[in-house]
């Protein structure tokens, strides 16, 4: 079909929310390079982190091809209040369990997301969908690894992340806010939508903790995290913004 | 395949992977095409891994091979088009990986499990028994792993759906 303005904006608005999830999520995974609790956690969440930038460059080009600036620009010159990222993203590493706990919940809805978006109607979206499939196994794997280990460790290390898992999983339905054009997206056959994919990921991440012992907290009892895709933030986004943008802020003709 | 399309391929089995360089961007199988503007050739790229960085370099590497072999204005374009997945290394890249002492993937059918990973053969003394310490490695196309026979260290190349 014929695609119309709203269709476009409606486009943009998915590009920039996924776009922006995997590029402060990858920002957030990077400050644990070096700091990683052991050798391999520290080179799991920097290759994460890795992934992630690579995985919002594809997407932010394709954004470019619809007429939006060129990626370094869209990434290193908006203002907190520009950016559609969930809060869930932007939030501080915290202690190593908050931070796996996201892992797990972020990477899970990915999984599906993309999964969903390789029968987009759009073909950009599907073609890197089709890519990122391969990416993302690697990363919800190493959440379920670590989901399963702790739960099997201590009395202190399960607790750890029960209580993980009840802080970040409000957060974590922030992923799911719906934005102005749902109808458009899905009548146009480009995405099905925030809800449908909600669905499919409650279902998924319960079955995964319901496996170890951990108890989801009811989605219907807790207070979801919104307004980050309407570019409202927590205090927390804007000096990422600030740090990860230092270097470009130099110089921004700078040619490498 | 159009003869001096065959040639374009023949060449790039000479331009190595900046990482690795026993194997050529061919075997890799990273190249998914070429294109004809009239003599000047277009070849395409794909993605190992989205977040790559060698990719630039293999685009520049690429394009200083054509430049020199006498193409005037050759041009290099890296996309999504076809999806890059391991099963896509030819058989002299497999051994090409080994050669440079890295475990080569194992086929797969589509999807990975964390079994997959690691039933690995060591590049050292092909011994299978061995353990995979964490599938993530130096760089994002490489998972680490240990040899109980021989008591090695080694690196796999991951395979990826």
């Amino acid at each position: 079909m014929e695609l119309t303005e709203r269709h476009v904006e409606g486009l943009k608005e998915l590009l920039y929310k996924m776009a922006d999830d995997l590029l402060i999520l990858g920002h957030r995974n990077s400050e644990w390079t070096g700091l990683g609790p052991v050798l391999e956690e520290d080179i799991a969440f920097s290759s994460m982190a890795q992934d992630k930038l690579g995985q919002s460059l594809a997407l932010y080009e394709l954004l470019h091809e619809l007429g939006e600036n060129i990626p370094d620009i869209v990434a290193f010159t908006r203002n907190d209040n520009q950016f559609h990222n969930c809060h869930l993203v932007e939030m501080p590493i915290g202690e190593y369990d908050f931070s796996l706990a996201r892992h797990f919940f972020f990477d899970h809805a990915d999984a599906i997301r993309f999964a969903m978006l390789e029968n987009s109607s759009f073909e950009g979206i599907s073609m890197v969908s089709r890519k990122f499939r391969g990416e993302i196994k690697y990363h919800t794997m190493h959440a379920d690894v670590w989901m399963k280990q702790l739960s099997h460790g201590t009395e202190e290390s399960k607790a750890r992340m029960q209580s993980a898992i009840n802080a970040a999983f409000p957060l974590a339905l922030g992923i799911f806010e719906e934005g102005e054009y749902e109808a458009e997206l899905k009548e146009a056959g480009i995405f099905e939508g925030e809800a449908a994919l909600k669905n499919q990921w409650l279902e998924k991440v319960n079955n995964e903790l319901k496996k170890h012992g951990y108890t989801l907290p009811d989605a219907d009892d807790v207070t979801p995290a919104l307004g980050g895709r309407k570019g409202f933030h927590t205090e927390h986004l804007q000096p990422l913004l600030n740090e990860m943008s230092e270097v470009f802020q130099i110089d921004p003709g700078a040619d490498w | 395949m159009e003869n001096r399309t065959a040639a374009i391929y023949q060449l790039l089995e000479t331009v190595m992977d900046p990482e690795i360089p026993t194997i050529s961007l061919v075997d890799l199988g990273i190249v998914t095409g070429v294109e004809w503007d009239d003599e000047n050739p277009h070849v395409k790229l794909t993605p190992t891994f989205s977040g790559c960085p060698a990719l630039r370099v293999m685009e520049q590497l690429v394009h200083e091979k054509l430049k020199a072999s006498g193409f005037d204005n050759p041009k290099v374009s890296t996309s999504f088009e076809v999806a890059w997945n391991s099963n896509m290394i030819s058989e002299k890249g497999l051994a090409a990986l080994k050669k440079h002492g890295l475990a080569p993937p194992p086929k797969h059918a589509g999807y990975i499990e964390l079994d997959v990973l690691s039933d690995i053969a060591c590049p050292l003394c092909d011994s299978r028994n061995t353990t995979m310490q964490t599938p993530f490695g130096p760089t994002l196309c490489r998972s680490m792993h240990y040899c109980k026979n021989c008591h090695n260290a080694f690196e796999a190349f991951k395979p990826v759906t």
